[in-house]
């Protein structure tokens, strides 16, 4: 164990039930990795052998439970008093979830803080509405930046807003424990996947609310540094694949283009525009679009030559603002991972082992471990239901009515 | 469920640094009741201040920027000079007074400075201490600078972000940064529960970039597993088919999927298009994903009769998932994020009135509220100074005329 302490670690002691889909699994991993017991609920037959399922739902106890039937609901509501964060997923306006209604678990449980993750949220027009990854990124404006200019909005191509969902419910979890401890109830904790993704949107709205002017899509470019309007090259060819790099302003962004020209200056490219740059007084928030151009053109030149492991070799040297366009591939190598063991590698269900994202943080400079193999089999089940107080004659007639798995 | 107060009442925060990553922690616990403490100086100001637009009028100013106000409601603002003895004086006084310090300078410089949490760990224990920066406190490149426009790149989003044969691309900025401000505001709230409980504090190393992996964690598993790697595919999804967003008659954009063909021939039903019932091109899901150009053409010509809103409507009332491609500005006024109340204006001296945002989880007993517009730089020196740390009036004004609150 990490770091324990006399403290433990920072959510010992909370138990948390997870009986959410895709857009939830996030946050139990989060609380999970905080320190909390989290038990995922799946149905006796779901297939846990899913990439996306054991990715995010790693670091978790399993409880496999028939929570469609009206035997396994009860088993739920007996737990809940057993819990303090339920997390679940229904979706708005389906009759079969009202037993997941807010009061009637607050009935049970005064003390429950439970965490509703919706593509939309719970209440409002559209909470009823349904959604994918795609339409949540249609609705909260993300598309809208994504794209050619006039082109096709596109969403990522890697699901994200389940992750912002997720990460919205943890934080709303545990402000909502903090509030317990300081002699608070427990509550609701209502999350919109669609409000969530907007903070991804950094501070695009605030062009629209103070000069009027609406971001949209840029292509490769990056907008929204110049009074101007001007656009800044983002992405360049290079001899592998891209590399990202922007001419930024101010005294990190002075030091980072003088050092990209005094490394082009070394391998004899040609300076075209730079030469002339005087980089002190040179501000790319006042720039005009055609002085950006004329000063890209070199560099382009200059970085088409380069490859991605030489780019990120020199910009940690030189202090240059850049970072190559890396795939999955290409960060499962990276030896600042390595160094700081990020990667944990856990039972895989053929025997082997699979390498899963560690605990997301450090505590005084140790990374806590992953505490539970993704989808530990049936093994937690049965443990599982007598912590929360089934006796050995109800744990076999619920396994024998299909409810729960069979040991 | 009564709403009686915010959940972090009482809870004391200072916060060293600037642009994204650090500060947007603050806001969000300002946002739930935190008193919450930026520290800048003149000569330092945040950097988001004097780089990033929009400005008021379109005119720089430090105290113009929308950029920085956005991420900085709900706090004070006090200025220090950290180069004197008397400025970090101060800046420890302020650690004292504090259950949290979050700061996302560069590796070491707390420690320079004499404000690392080592040197303040033992005379208050229970102190929470977050360094969150690029790739984390340790590691062979512990000491690139960085932003998260380019980090998000590293951790694998651009390339993942475009046309399949086209080049990478941003969610229009530093997306990564707001990863690290989530997850570290998860980490902090977790470790000043246990402080509250137990008063046992925390030092806590998030690097940005692994924060971000997480968010890859399905993608760079599948890696792991078999081999597969993430590629840029448009709007193309495994599953659905179609999976994409489309030009509607009032120019503005409809996003819309199937996952099955019982909700492909309910599409069929809702666009007037039964000729394609029977389509063998069309008719599974395997020959749909064959046959994408061709049936993005027919949802385009279909679309293009109808108004984006209007065709969500009929299409969710029938079942199928389909919602605007919301524009920024169309944010303003998408009504569920005004039944959310997420747009808060509140006046800003400089500015005017501006809309901050609220951040994600509804919380029914103690759900939060932006308090104030972001500080105009050092607006709160004496505020916080006395009222908050209880400096003498005499004190305060000789520490201002010998430059401290520079």
């Amino acid at each position: 164990m990490p770091v324990a302490g006399d403290g433990g670690t920072m959510l010992e002691g909370y138990r948390v039930l997870d009986l959410s889909g895709p857009l939830g699994w996030v946050a139990g991993r989060i609380l999970a990795d905080l320190g909390a017991d989290v038990i995922k609920v799946e149905s006796p037959d779901a297939d846990l052998e899913e990439i996306d399922w054991r990715a995010f739902n790693v670091n978790k106890r399993l409880l496999r439970l028939d929570t469609k039937s009206v035997a396994g609901r009860q088993v739920v509501d007996r737990a809940l008093a057993e819990v303090d964060v339920l997390i679940e997923t229904a979706q708005p306006g389906i009759p079969a979830d009202t037993w997941l209604e807010p009061a009637r678990l607050t009935a049970i449980n005064p003390g429950l803080v439970h965490v509703s993750v919706t593509p939309f949220g719970r209440h409002g027009p559209r909470a009823h509405w349904r959604g994918t990854d795609l339409e949540i990124m249609a609705a909260s404006g993300a598309m809208s930046l994504i794209g050619e200019p006039g082109g096709v909005p596109l969403r990522m191509s890697v699901p994200q807003s389940h992750a912002w969902a997720g990460m919205h419910a943890a934080c709303g979890a545990v402000l909502a424990l903090f509030n317990r401890t300081s002699g608070g109830s427990g509550q609701h904790v209502d999350v919109s996947a669609q409000v969530a993704l907007v903070t991804a949107l950094a501070h695009a709205p605030t062009f629209v609310d103070i000069l009027g002017t609406v971001p949209d899509r840029a292509g490769s470019a990056i907008t929204g540094r110049s009074v101007h309007g001007a656009n800044f090259r983002a992405f360049w060819k290079c001899r592998d694949g891209y590399l990202n790099f922007v001419v930024y302003g101010g005294p990190a962004g002075r030091r980072s283009n003088q050092a990209l020209v005094e490394w082009m200056t070394e391998k004899g490219a040609a300076l075209g525009a730079l030469v002339d740059i005087d980089w002190i007084k040179f501000d790319p928030k006042l720039a005009q679009q055609g002085e950006i151009d004329r000063l890209e053109e070199p560099i382009a030149a200059f970085l088409e030559g380069v490859n991605k492991q030489e780019f990120l070799d020199e910009a940690c040297t030189r202090e240059i603002l850049g970072y190559p366009v890396s795939t999955t591939a290409d960060i499962a190598e990276d030896p600042q991972l390595e160094a700081r063991g990020f990667w944990q590698y856990l039972p895989a269900p053929d025997g082997g082992s699979e390498r899963h994202c560690g605990v997301f943080y450090m505590e005084n400079g140790v990374r806590p471990e992953i505490r539970h193999a993704a989808g530990n089999g049936h093994a937690d089940t049965h443990g599982v239901l007598s912590e929360f107080g089934f006796d050995a004659r109800e744990i076999s007639e619920l396994r024998d009515g299909g409810i729960v798995a069979p040991a | 469920m009564m709403e009686t107060g915010n959940a972090l009442e009482g809870v004391k925060v200072v916060e060293f640094g600037g642009y994204a990553a650090g500060p947007h922690i603050g806001k969000v616990l300002g946002n739930f009741g935190a008193v919450v403490v930026h520290v800048e100086s003149h000569d330092r100001p945040d950097g988001f201040r004097l780089e990033y637009p929009p400005y008021k009028e379109g005119r720089p100013g430090v105290d113009r920027g929308g950029c920085f106000a956005f991420f900085n409601d709900s706090k004070y603002g006090v200025t220090l000079n950290l180069k004197t003895p008397a400025g970090l004086a101060l800046a420890h006084r302020l650690i004292d007074w504090a259950d949290l310090v979050v700061e996302n300078m560069r590796p070491g410089v707390m420690a320079r400075l004499g404000l690392g949490y080592r040197d303040v760990c033992e005379t208050h224990p229970d102190l929470v201490f977050l360094s969150t920066c690029n790739m984390g406190q340790s590691g062979p490149r512990a000491h690139t600078p960085g932003f998260g426009s380019q980090l998000s790149s590293l951790a694998g989003f651009c390339g993942t972000i475009g046309e399949t044969d086209g080049p990478p691309m941003l969610l229009y900025g530093p997306y990564i940064d707001f990863i690290a401000s989530g997850l570290g505001t998860a980490a902090v709230l977790a470790a000043l529960d246990r402080s509250r409980r137990t008063g046992k504090g925390a030092e806590l190393d998030l690097s940005q970039y692994e924060t971000g992996l997480h968010f890859m964690a399905g993608a760079l598993f599948d890696q792991d597993r078999t081999g597969a790697v993430a590629t840029r595919r448009g709007n193309a999804d495994t599953v659905a088919a179609p999976h994409g967003a489309y030009p509607c008659r009032d120019d503005r954009w409809l996003a819309l999927s199937c996952r099955s063909d019982e909700e492909f021939q309910t599409l069929l039903r809702c666009l007037d298009l039964p000729e394609l019932a029977t389509d063998p091109r069309f008719v599974t899901g395997a020959a749909r994903h064959v046959h994408l150009t061709e049936l993005d053409g027919v949802i385009t010509q279909a679309c293009a009769m109808r108004d984006a809103g209007e065709a969500a409507e009929a299409l969710q009332a029938a079942g199928i998932t389909a919602h605007p491609v919301n524009t920024v500005a169309d944010l303003f006024d998408d009504p569920q994020l005004e039944d959310y109340r997420n747009w808060r204006r509140r006046y800003h001296p400089v500015i005017g009135d501006q809309a901050y945002w609220f951040p994600g989880p509804a919380l029914s007993a103690t759900p939060g509220e932006v308090t104030r517009a972001a500080p105009l730089l050092g607006a709160d020196n004496e505020t916080v100074f006395k009222q908050l740390l209880g400096m003498k009036d005499r004190e305060f004004d000789d520490q201002k005329a010998r430059g401290t609150f520079e």
